[in-house]
């Protein structure tokens, strides 16, 4: 059989692990794929790999492709979103001297309410809040502005929403130059393990099953290579599937440490696989089951609506037509290929490509191609729902 | 005589920024500025308003320019060179020597040219001295550890320095390794071992 080279790119995070996975354990070669995979010291640099051909496809930060659509950011191409990598995954952290003032005004440090968890974080800040993110276009970003406006609360006078590379963000804390970070993991637990950080939330308590990280392709290009297409995303789905079976937890973290993968022991990243993650330097720990979700809930489904929202949220920032650019959003996580390509790999799909996005309070079974399928509670953290056919509500 | 342009070198290692400097000097009459010191960088790129920003491809901190895109409005917003262009041979020449370049968008490319070529040709340089810098320290730490799996070979079988040395050779090169990694093991299990 011919072997067929395919090379993805990544950052080293948690949620690069399906790549390593469909690499590492023989499901790239199941499809007749010789993966190599490719490490980018940064989004920009990872974006200009995929967009230069350097690499086939890349993880890629949900809201980029998004963004590149809008016409926002330093790049001119665009990007399909073929499917998603994982749902959750990112943390809200506070440094050591913001978490004192938290404490000493009596919060505990619950790890789940974003009410209580807001206002504790405003109160203590006062007049100036610096929030470090790792990138402009990311769910970092989404999350952080979505959970500070809708508090109910006046905003501190200087806000500071700034770029910080996840690895230089505990030196940054360290330093004083931002007072508190929303990144994915294992970069949360790392800032906790050199003692200048405490978590205060994960981003599921904002939104409780957000998109995180895709696989992206230039656009037109999986339209192009199908044959390619099916087999890298069938590799990366499988891949999926089997770090969400919870009796591969152990390995995962283990595979991911191994050495030129990431550079974080696997202590720490089971923290964040397993769900029980170590919020402070004295040890203490919270258990959050949806921390980071790989394959459950059709977890990998690229649903329309959760681009919509993506995109109405960056033109809400950025000055542009919300319904515009919920629309042209919608079109770049690509339902219909993901249903074309993994259909007969065993994936059930669901009977839409859009949904109300926060309408699931609860796990709530909806019709499937094979029947039905439980989709996870999905709600955001005020209880708004979103939409998708009137995004500018 | 059109107006000098306005360059802001991100580099932090002194002696690789002046190289650069020099480098486009050359290239022209043209107001080149070095900023070391990465946090809040996109703040001070944006102080200077320049037209042109030439950072190290590797550099994590390159993420911070993205929100220059943002702070400033559409007609002028700086965009990432060498990305879907067609001057093919250039885009490979900068990766190859690990630039990145951000440009005004709209500035006009004959502009432009000569001094992307003198800042490729200065990265070129200084990705050469870097690798060869990586290579020497490399050396170095191996003869260490060497050196010391060769004193804990000579003492646990009382043998001579050479005797010890073409034991770890004949070892690598029965398992296919090199002496450098069998060393590092013996090292590492003699530490274990204490």
């Amino acid at each position: 059989m011919n072997v067929i080279p395919l090379r993805l790119g990544y950052l080293p995070l948690v949620d690069a692990a399906p790549l390593f996975i469909a690499q590492a354990l023989g499901f790239a070669e199941q499809e007749g794929l010789d993966l190599s995979l490719h490490s980018a010291p940064s989004w920009s640099a990872l974006r200009d790999m995929l967009a230069m051909g350097i690499v086939d496809g890349a993880q890629m930060l949900a809201p980029v492709p998004v963004a590149m659509a809008l016409g926002l950011g330093a790049a001119r191409t665009r990007f399909d979103a073929l499917q998603l990598l994982n749902a959750n995954g990112d943390v809200i952290g506070v440094s050591e001297p913001l978490a004192e003032r938290m404490r000493a005004e009596g919060f505990a440090f619950d790890f789940t309410d974003a009410h209580s968890a807001g206002r504790a974080l405003l109160q203590a800040a006062g007049g100036r809040l610096r929030i470090g993110v790792p990138f402009p276009f990311s769910m970092h970003t989404e999350l952080v502005h979505y959970w500070l406006e809708n508090l109910g609360q006046p905003l501190p006078e200087l806000l500071e929403i700034r770029t910080v590379p996840p690895a230089l963000m505990p030196q940054a804390l360290e330093a004083g130059e931002i007072d508190a970070f929303a990144v994915g993991e294992p970069w949360g637990s790392h800032a906790v393990e050199l003692g200048v950080g405490t978590l205060l939330l994960p981003g599921s308590a904002i939104w409780s099953f957000a998109p995180e990280k895709v696989l992206a392709v230039r656009r037109g290009w999986a339209d192009a290579n199908p044959d390619l297409a099916g087999r890298m995303m069938r590799a990366v789905w499988r891949a999926c599937r089997w770090i969400g079976a919870p009796e591969n937890r152990f390995l995962v973290s283990d595979i991911l440490s191994a050495p030129g993968r990431l550079p974080i022991s696997a202590e720490v990243i089971d923290r964040a696989v397993s769900g029980r993650l170590i919020i402070s330097r004295s040890g203490e720990e919270r258990e959050v089951p949806n921390l980071i979700e790989f394959f459950e809930g059709a977890a990998n489904f690229p649903w329309r609506s959760q681009a919509a929202w993506i995109g109405m949220r960056l033109a809400a920032r950025h000055g542009l037509n919300q319904v515009w650019a919920a629309r042209v959003a919608g079109e770049v996580f690509r339902a219909d290929l993901y249903r074309q390509h993994l259909r007969d790999a065993g994936a059930d799909l669901p009977g839409a490509s859009e949904k109300l996005e926060g309408a699931l309070a609860m796990p709530t079974p909806v019709a499937s191609e094979r029947g039905s399928m439980i989709l996870p509670a999905d709600r955001f953290f005020n209880r708004r729902v979103f939409d998708p056919s009137e995004p500018a509500r | 005589m059109p107006r000098p342009l306005s360059i802001v070198v991100v580099e932090k290692d002194r002696e690789r920024a002046l190289m650069i400097v020099d480098g486009l000097r050359e290239a022209g009459e043209h107001d080149v500025v070095v900023i070391g010191d990465e946090s809040s960088l996109a703040r001070r790129i944006a102080a200077r308003n320049p037209d042109l920003v030439l950072i190290d491809l590797a550099s994590p901190s390159r993420d911070m320019l993205e929100e220059l895109a943002l702070a400033t409005s559409p007609m002028d917003r700086p965009v990432a060179m060498f990305v879907d262009r067609t001057d093919g041979g250039m885009t490979q020449a900068a990766i190859d020597a690990g630039v990145s370049a951000y440009v005004v968008d709209g500035l006009r490319p004959e502009r432009i040219k000569p001094i992307l070529d003198a800042a490729i040709a200065r990265f070129q340089m200084v990705q050469k001295m870097r690798a060869e810098l990586a290579a020497t320290r490399r050396a170095l730490e191996e003869r260490k550890i060497i050196d010391r799996a060769k004193g804990l070979l000579m003492r646990a079988r009382n043998v001579g320095e050479d005797e010890a040395y073409a034991l770890m050779r004949k070892t690598a090169m029965a398992q296919g390794k090199k002496i450098a990694d069998v060393a590092q093991a013996l090292v590492t299990a003699a530490e274990l071992l204490k």
